[in-house]
């Protein structure tokens, strides 16, 4: 167990940048989730760690120690991949011990480990087994057999379950949130599944484009993104953005229609008659509120779901979607009144996309 | 694919390939029969049974050897044996290490080496014969295994073959094991290796018949009777001149110098067929 810490940390593939100075400071025991749309460098973050690729500047720490150019196998730390990579012509048994076997480990030792991850992964049975004798499942809990094995002081997964159906993905995601909460090894886990995220993630670091948009809990993601592309990319269906102008006294939005939105406490002095963009969480719309200001949505589409209702819409040209609880009976072309509560409203500044308040 | 049951097309095209079969096999057996005769029987007029000098035939031409010649056919088919085996070997030790350079290390000039080994495919043994000639001499490997075996050994075929092979292997095999603590030569051994199991026993098979079937390069480089692979020795037993040639002897040996390949392929059948149908990955 060891906290890791990633320091400025930038990479590049030839000429281009894939990675634009990280920071992150990661705690002993936690578990860590990257999240962020294909393509944006959680792969090639998680790699830089792993020292499978080579940072082009910045440092990474393990444990206090600077470990930029140290071999994979001198991190003291452990990988499941995507696909899994084990070795095909070796049974579990010996894809677990391979490890160990490589670092000279004794014989008596490497049993006793193998057997007690086999048995924590309820593998026991299977340990002659080649792994095309394996289901899906089985593979990937042989994966993760063969990284609990090393204690190693850092476990890194990359999308470990994308290649699991959805049933099971439920289930190991579960399995892993178990592990990790018996062994407390600092885990650093990559997913493009937000769901994922936020159940299995003690912080989150959303990555956007090479950059981290926001490192924090999923709680604090969720209900304070610090960026657009963070509002955006955590939840579903997707926050809907409205164009507005902050009153004069800056403490209400102004929406197209000379529709009203008050703002929470003192609103926003500073951007009096200023643009802005509201964003606000489909969850978090009411229909016909008491509250003053209402926003008159005209329906299009209308999703029964059972738990929940989607209402799709337009108000002014925009669309808007909202979740409603429970089964709602809606007419197309309806037009209903909503409003939403001044503290679930999200502010974001139209030229960086930050957030305001 | 058609299927069809009629039995008057089951009965065609079971006689066609009972034909073909007959045509291919009927030489064979009738190497075989000549080879049980004495020289008179078959001379005077050809039996279509196997005689009585099986034992006798075979163990004359395997211990006395064939008049003229100078070597047994027991000592041939040793040495075509060596001959054969080390080309295989060779090819394929060469071709693994090349290919696992060529695919896992990036160095300088890896792709000038890959092409340049390509390269060497448009030039068969034939083609530069001569050269290859006058550095064997030069290296004093005329009338030795080296010479026999060495310059045979080069084989961008089986490089090519091992490099496609390896590029399916997902590179996450590779990161695992330097995660797991593996030097390079121990990725070779450990994960390659067994991994290329079957390609290479479809490789031995191909190469130990190519090899054995050498006959140009074992001619040029051996003057020395007790390097004479089979096949030389069988082309020398013809040339006997104004005599009469042993041709149950002959046939004797020829039907020995069939005997390796086909055992290798019988023995080799299994791993080769359990290449095709289980595919690992
Ligand atoms: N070896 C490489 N050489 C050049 N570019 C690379 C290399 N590896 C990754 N990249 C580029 O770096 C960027 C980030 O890739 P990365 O694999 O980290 O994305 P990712 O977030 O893991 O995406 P996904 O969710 O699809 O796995 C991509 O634009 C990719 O094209
Ligand atoms: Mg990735």
């Amino acid at each position: 167990m060891a906290d890791v810490s990633i320091r400025n940390v930038t990479k590049k593939f030839g000429k281009t940048e894939v990675i634009h100075g990280i920071s992150c400071d990661i705690h002993d025991g936690e578990f860590i989730v990257i999240l962020g749309p294909s393509g944006c460098g959680k792969s090639t973050l998680l790699r830089l760690v792993a020292g499978l690729e080579e940072i082009s500047t910045g440092d990474i720490a393990i444990e206090g120690r600077v470990v930029n150019r140290l071999e994979p196998a001198d991190r003291d730390i452990a990988m499941v991949f995507q696909n899994y990579a084990l070795y095909p012509h070796m049974t579990v048994y010996r894809n677990m011990a391979y490890g160990l076997k490589m670092r000279r480990m004794d014989k008596d030792e490497i049993d006793r480990r193998v057997r007690a991850a086999a048995k924590i992964l309820e593998l026991s049975e299977l340990l002659d087994r080649k792994p095309r004798q394996l289901s899906g499942g089985q593979r990937q809990r042989v994966a993760m057999g063969r990284c609990i094995v090393r204690e190693p002081k850092v476990f890194l997964f990359d999308e470990p379950l994308s290649n699991l159906d959805a049933k099971l993905r439920v289930q190991m995601r579960l399995e892993i949130r178990k592990l990790h909460e018996d062994l407390r090894i600092t885990s650093i886990y990559v997913t493009h599944d937000q769901v994922e995220a936020m159940t299995l993630g003690d912080r989150l670091v959303v990555m956007d484009n090479g950059y981290a948009a926001q490192i924090g809990s999923p709680l604090e993601v969720y209900e304070r993104p610090a960026t657009m592309f963070v509002a955006g990319f955590i939840g579903s269906p997707a926050m809907n953005f409205l164009e507005a102008d902050v009153s004069e006294d800056g403490r209400a939005l102004v929406l197209p229609g000379a529709v009203r939105i008050p703002l929470n406490g003192t609103g926003l002095p500073a951007w009096g008659r200023k643009k802005v963009i509201l964003g606000v969480r489909p969850e978090h719309l009411e229909l016909n509120g008491t509250r003053e200001g209402g926003i008159q949505l005209t329906v299009d589409h209308v999703e029964l779901l059972g738990a929940d209702t989607l209402v799709h819409g337009r108000c002014g040209g925009i669309a808007l979607t909202l979740r409603l609880p429970d089964v709602h009976r809606i007419e197309k072309q309806a037009s209903i009144a909503l409003s939403a509560s001044p503290e679930k409203l999200h502010v974001f500044d139209p030229e960086t996309k930050n957030r305001i308040a | 694919m058609m299927v069809e049951h009629r039995p008057v097309l089951a009965f065609i095209t079971h006689a066609v390939l009972i034909l073909g079969a007959v045509v291919l096999a009927f030489p064979i057996y009738i190497t075989f029969v000549a080879s049980t005769h004495t020289i008179e029987a078959i001379t005077k007029s050809f039996p279509l049974v196997p005689g009585g000098h099986l034992v006798e035939n075979y163990l004359r031409a395997l211990t006395v050897g064939p008049r003229d010649v100078g070597a047994t056919v027991g000592t041939m088919m040793l040495n075509s044996l060596i001959m054969a085996l080390g080309i295989t070997f060779g090819k394929i030790t060469i071709s693994l290490l090349a290919a696992f350079a060529i695919v896992y290390f990036r160095f300088r000039l890896r792709m000038v080496f890959f092409w340049m080994i390509f390269i060497t495919l448009m030039l068969p043994v034939e083609v530069r014969i001569l050269p290859t000639y006058k550095v064997a001499a030069d290296l004093k490997l005329l009338d030795s295994y080296g010479g026999l075996i060495f310059p045979l050994i080069a084989s961008a075929t089986a490089t090519f073959l091992f490099r496609q092979f390896f590029m399916t292997i997902p590179d996450e095999l590779c990161e695992a094991h330097r995660i797991d603590g593996g030097s390079p030569m121990q990725f070779f051994f450990d994960i390659l290796l067994p991994m290329s199991r079957t390609s290479i026993a479809a490789l031995f098979v191909i190469l130990f018949i190519y090899g054995w079937n050498q006959y140009l390069w074992p001619l040029l480089i051996t003057s020395d009777q007790s390097y004479y692979t089979l096949l030389i020795g069988i082309k020398r037993m013809l040339d006997v001149g104004e005599g009469q040639a042993e041709w149950h002897i002959i046939m004797a040996a020829t039907i020995l110098a069939m005997l390796p390949p086909v055992l290798v392929v019988i023995f080799m059948q299994k791993q080769f067929v359990r290449g095709m149908t289980e595919t690992e990955k």
